[in-house]
């Protein structure tokens, strides 16, 4: 614990030494932030005698993971040790029907201990997934590997906090362009007044930044519904995974999310994929047969690529800014003590305003990306 | 040693390469705008697409970090 | 891995939420925001259009008056060119005029001059002849009275006539 808590504290040392070399001037903050780096390397130590008590030892890899994943119903804060939370429903398919009841009926369990029994069938709550128990068991049991082993998981389409915050967001996006659309109706000869003023120019950045530059004057306006909505969509997720009162809900960093949005660009590249991009794919111009035959497996994996780099772009990102801020700020608990809060706290502070670039900056990757792709696949030979 | 250590210096590892790679697009955007400022939203929008498809191969290393 | 396998609830309802919001803003937000910016784009660039062609015409305006100004200003030289011809002819043909009717005059002058002249001279040579008769008579008196008076007399006459 004392090793581990020096290192933090050198590296944080060394970090503070990058930052300030250059200006002079805060001198003075600099020595409070040694300081704070001297106290945090001490309190290591304090809290090592102190972990004696059998209390509940702090994982942040737990804690992290929890954050970052997706969950059943949408918990706000702790208070007096009861958990205040939005209860969800759970949909489950078992056997051909539908079983629902609200997310509050396992009273806040993820450790699969609170069985819920409905139509005969009893289901338990295990790190944030529904677990069907089998027929003759009545408790959860695990392997070595802390794997249930006695429970299957049923098709779970449940309304859990993700999907949840996607409506949300979904309904702010309808308010924001539908209330845009009517500034436009309004005004005589549409100039954009209020929120149309605002939006207009973001409305254009896609139009004149991704879609003509990446598909071509001729073509790009079939793809403009799907680019707009696609970057406001992923825009707008990636922003609200970053407010603290809705936990997080890490919606654009959820595989399953950009996935399936991985999945529209590939579905929509493939279909509007012309003579000339497949023959780019198949049979490859401009090389000798030996070649052509040699590339042909090479082109339909990166066809696949594509799609899957997407996919775990947007998602490995988003997750990675959520960890590292999630990691900062356990740093606290790990070391048990507020005076090495100032430093989590500045550098989540820090990570964090990268993060907002980075929402933007990711929509717009995300969106440039399908829009190249789009290009590509209706491209017309030249030469 | 378990999986999980040698999966982060993997993960590690690729990040390096990324890194370089995404330092050298970065400082040859710079030079480049220096060069021809009126070149300059072109160069920078494909210095980002550049970057994200370097990027991609470090988050696939991540990404194999997880799955272990 | 739990972390990098697609849950399936959430696939679904991200595809049924998305294709929904596609068709939805599509048909309320994008189609009418796009269109009224390519409607009002392409107004301005009629707009635009208009102007460049009025102030073609305009162009084309300046330059005709231009010309007219200067076919003016060509056909006013050449009046101006051909008064100040015609006022060089008037003079000239003028003062030749005049020299001619001047020399004639002269011309005139001289002939009555000379014929003038002509008669006094026929006249002296009249007088002349009859002086000489005169003092041929008296020469003639005096050589039969006095041979030497005679002489003295003639000479004197002789001498008054040289004068002449």
């Amino acid at each position: 614990m004392f090793v581990f808590s020096e290192n933090v504290c050198r590296f944080a040392q060394i970090l503070n030494k990058a930052f300030f070399r250059e200006s002079m001037g805060v001198k003075a903050l600099k020595i409070k932030l040694l300081a704070v780096v001297m106290l945090c390397s001490f309190s290591g130590f304090g809290s090592e005698d102190s972990t004696d008590k059998k209390q509940e030892e702090f994982n942040p890899k737990e804690m992290i993971m929890h954050h970052v994943k997706d969950a059943y119903g949408f918990h706000l804060w702790d208070w007096n040790g009861h958990s205040i939370a939005l209860p969800l429903p759970i949909l489950l398919w078992v056997d051909g029907e539908m079983i629902t009841f609200m997310s509050s009926e396992f009273h806040h369990d993820s450790n699969g201990e609170v069985i819920v029994e409905r139509n005969g069938h009893r289901f338990v709550n295990f790190h944030e997934k529904v677990y069907q128990l089998d027929s003759e068991a009545t408790a959860l049991a695990f392997n070595e590997d802390n794997y249930p082993i006695n429970a299957s998981k049923p098709l779970d389409i449940s309304i859990t906090k993700n999907v949840f915050m996607m409506w949300v967001s979904v309904l702010v996006l309808l308010f924001l362009f539908i209330t845009t659309a009517r500034k436009y109706k309004q005004s005589p000869d549409n100039v954009p007044t209020g929120i149309a003023g605002f939006m207009e120019p973001l409305i254009l950045f896609v139009r004149d930044e991704i879609g003509v530059p990446m598909i071509g004057e001729h073509k790009y306006k079939r793809y403009m519904p799907y680019l707009l909505t696609i970057f406001f969509f992923i825009w707008i997720n990636n922003i609200f995974g970053l407010i603290p009162i809705v936990n997080g809900a890490n919606l654009s960093g959820n595989i399953a999310f950009t996935f399936t949005l991985a999945t529209f660009t590939f579905i929509i590249t493939t279909f509007s994929g012309n003579k000339n991009y497949w023959k780019h794919i198949f049979w490859m111009p401009g090389v000798p047969v030996p070649m052509k035959i040699f590339l042909a497996p090479i082109e339909v994996i990166g066809m696949l690529v594509k799609p899957i780099s997407l996919m775990i772009r947007l998602f490995a990102n988003i997750t990675a800014g959520h960890i590292i801020i999630l990691a900062l700020m356990s740093l606290i608990f790990v070391f048990k003590t507020i005076a090495v809060a100032p430093v989590s706290v500045l550098f989540a502070l820090f990570i964090a305003v990268i993060e907002i670039i980075v929402t933007a900056i990711q929509a717009y990757i995300f969106t440039v990306l399908s829009a190249l792709y789009f290009g590509m696949a209706t491209e017309e030979e030249h030469h | 040693m378990d999986l999980g250590s040698i999966a982060a210096i993997g993960a590690g590892l690729a990040a390096i390469g990324a890194g370089v790679g995404i330092g050298k697009i970065g400082g040859q955007a710079m030079e480049a705008m220096a060069r021809q400022p009126e070149m300059h939203g072109k160069i920078q929008s494909s210095a980002l697409i550049l970057a994200a498809f370097v990027e991609a191969v470090a988050l696939f290393a991540v990404v194999v970090s997880f799955l272990k | 891995m739990d972390l990098v396998t697609p849950g399936f609830g959430l696939v679904f309802w991200t595809g049924l939420t998305f294709i929904f919001l596609l068709l939805i803003l599509k048909k309320f937000a994008w189609k009418p925001i796009l269109g009224a910016v390519s409607e009002r784009e392409e107004s301005i660039k009629n707009a635009l259009k208009s102007a460049e062609e009025a102030r073609a015409e305009m162009q084309n305006l300046q330059s005709d008056n231009e010309r007219i100004l200067k076919e003016a200003r060509a056909e006013r030289d050449l009046l101006l060119k051909e008064a100040r011809e015609m006022k060089a002819n008037v003079i000239d043909s003028a003062k030749t005029e005049a020299q001619t009717q001047a020399a004639s005059i002269i011309r005139q002058a001289q002939a009555t001059i000379e014929s003038e002249k002509q008669a006094a001279v026929a006249d002296f040579k009249n007088q002349v002849a009859q002086l000489s008769i005169e003092i041929a008579e008296k020469v003639v008196k005096s050589e039969l009275s006095e041979k030497d008076k005679q002489f003295k007399m003639v000479k004197s006459l002789l001498q008054d006539v040289t004068l002449k």
